[in-house]
């Protein structure tokens, strides 16, 4: 399988099965499709003669020569080889490696997008104990196997609403993690309220990563993330978060925002985030909501959205050739060193190695699924309990869901998100459409901005050597 | 312009021998493609 498309002057071909990106003239770009679409050589040089009467017949017979090497070298309409693959990783022993730990089902904002119902996750209100936060830590090195890098995430409702719990959980965690063999990796994921200069000096010592809710422009932001009394948190939030960037240095942030029907022009948000604000790690998600809410994404907002990724895309190359690039977590794509075919087709490893943790020490598959009793998957203390439940999740990858089996991408989004499926379709194997197109557009922008950069390359290198 | 210039060396085949690790970051789709493998 092959997907070819054009965007920004290049003609690009990707070989889905190999991971090859080819980049191709006009010729070699129709001929490719011309064999694409079935017919052998013979009648495809016939074709392309007539669509191309300019090119001489040395041309022609050159190209497919070209089309025939790539084909021998499994580098262009290479086969699928991977179904084996798919549940290797799952059909080991179940090991678990990574916990979401729900430490306040309680937030000091009270955002009407949030999937959490304004982080009670549609039940009571209640922060994590240390002891069940500590028995959690216990239950993931218990189960974690050979494996020895651990992630946690402090994640919500608001985590620092009970930020003595977290403080307490990674000292733990430090105590222990030596004798067993284990690197915990720590990520907090926060709304700002309440960063103070003790939780940027923890988070800057202790946290791996730290993922920092801001929607982009006030405006924007103010719509859906509001305190109690409906007051818009972007003043008060913005100064503690440039603090907190600015002393984190070169180590791991991001700033997550969520786009609605409201702001379909999200490439503004980026670049206020980015130009106004002074954050060069960005992300914008679209809102996952009730198809039937005014801030539900429309199928006419699809080509807005499209030409916003382009723009994106464009601008982002644009930066660094000016020398101030900035990052956009789903154009963060690594050709070369990117994970490996049983990672592409297993998935997030939700259910399976990644849970979630509620603040009454509960597993759910994750944060997403917080709050349904039929997704409930044991505790912390007796562990999971309904093997069946985590079965059928290691049975979710690609070669499970129907509708992945003729999309180009699926080796890079490895099939998408449960959650997602589950609450578009009523089923985890399903897809979530939607998202799926929005994330093809985003990949066909993230690989043309990589043939892009190697042309830079390219060109700075040739330069170099004419000096 | 080359008629045909190929961007990328490493094939998956070639992560099918050597991969399956499982050491590499949880991923939530942010997605699966974004993340360096870190053997």
């Amino acid at each position: 399988m092959i997907h070819q498309y054009k965007m920004n002057g290049y003609n690009i071909v990707v070989d889905v099965f190999s991971a090859s990106v080819h980049v191709t003239d006009d010729l070699a770009y129709d001929a490719i499709h011309l064999l694409d679409t079935g017919m052998g050589e013979e009648e495809a040089e016939k074709a392309l003669r007539k669509q191309h009467p300019e090119a001489s017949d040395e041309d022609i017979r050159d190209t497919f020569l070209d089309i025939q090497e790539l084909i021998k070298a499994n580098k262009l309409f290479s086969k699928d080889v991977y179904q084996k693959a798919a549940g290797y990783l799952k059909q080991q022993s179940t090991v678990v490696k990574a916990l979401c730990l729900l430490v306040a089902h309680t937030c000091n904002l009270n955002c009407s997008y949030c999937f959490a119902s304004q982080g009670k996750f549609h039940g009571d209100a209640g922060l994590m104990s240390f002891e069940t936060g500590k028995r959690a830590l216990d239950f993931l090195i218990e189960n974690s196997g050979n494996r020895r890098n651990l992630e946690v995430d402090f994640f919500g409702g608001e985590p620092l609403v009970n930020f003595d719990v977290c403080k307490q959980l990674v000292a733990y965690a430090r105590s222990i993690e030596k004798q067993h063999n284990k690197n915990f990796r720590f990520t907090l994921t926060t709304n700002g309220v309440n960063v103070t200069d003790e939780v940027i000096e923890w988070a800057n010592k202790e946290c791996y990563n730290v993922v920092l809710s801001l929607d982009g422009r006030k405006e924007v932001n103010d719509r859906f993330r509001v305190d109690k009394a409906g007051h818009g948190s972007y003043d008060k939030i913005v100064p503690n978060f440039q603090k907190f960037v600015k002393a984190r240095g070169d180590k791991n942030y991001y700033m997550r925002g969520t786009y609605s029907h409201y702001n379909t022009d999200f490439t503004k948000d980026i670049f206020h985030m980015a130009d106004d604000l002074g954050f060069t790690e960005l992300s914008m998600e679209p809102v996952v909501t009730d198809p039937s809410s005014p801030s539900a994404l429309t199928e006419e907002d699809l080509p807005i959205l499209y030409e916003q990724y382009e723009i994106l895309a464009k601008d982002m190359l644009r930066r660094e050739r000016d020398g101030k690039p900035i990052t956009f977590y789903h154009y963060m794509i690594d050709l070369e060193h990117g994970p490996c075919i049983y990672k592409r087709v297993s998935g997030c490893g939700s259910g399976t190695e990644y849970m979630a943790v509620t603040a009454w020490g509960d597993l759910y598959p994750c944060h997403q699924f917080v709050s349904d009793p039929e997704y409930k998957l044991g505790d912390i203390w007796h562990g999971v309990t309904n093997t069946k439940l985590r079965d059928e999740f290691k049975e979710c990858n690609v070669y499970s869901r129907p509708d992945c089996q003729n999309c180009w991408a699926r080796l890079y989004c490895a099939g998408g998100c449960a959650a997602n499926a589950l609450h578009s379709t009523g089923d985890i194997h399903g897809t979530y459409e939607y998202g799926c197109k929005l994330f093809r557009k985003r990949m066909e922008c993230a690989l043309m901005m990589k043939v892009a950069e190697a042309e830079m390359a390219e060109s700075k290198a040739a330069s170099e050597d004419a000096e | 312009m080359e008629r045909i210039k190929t961007l990328t060396e490493t094939t998956y085949q070639e992560t099918q021998e050597h991969g399956g690790c499982g050491e590499c970051q949880t991923s939530c789709q942010c997605g699966i493609a974004n993340q360096a493998c870190e053997n």
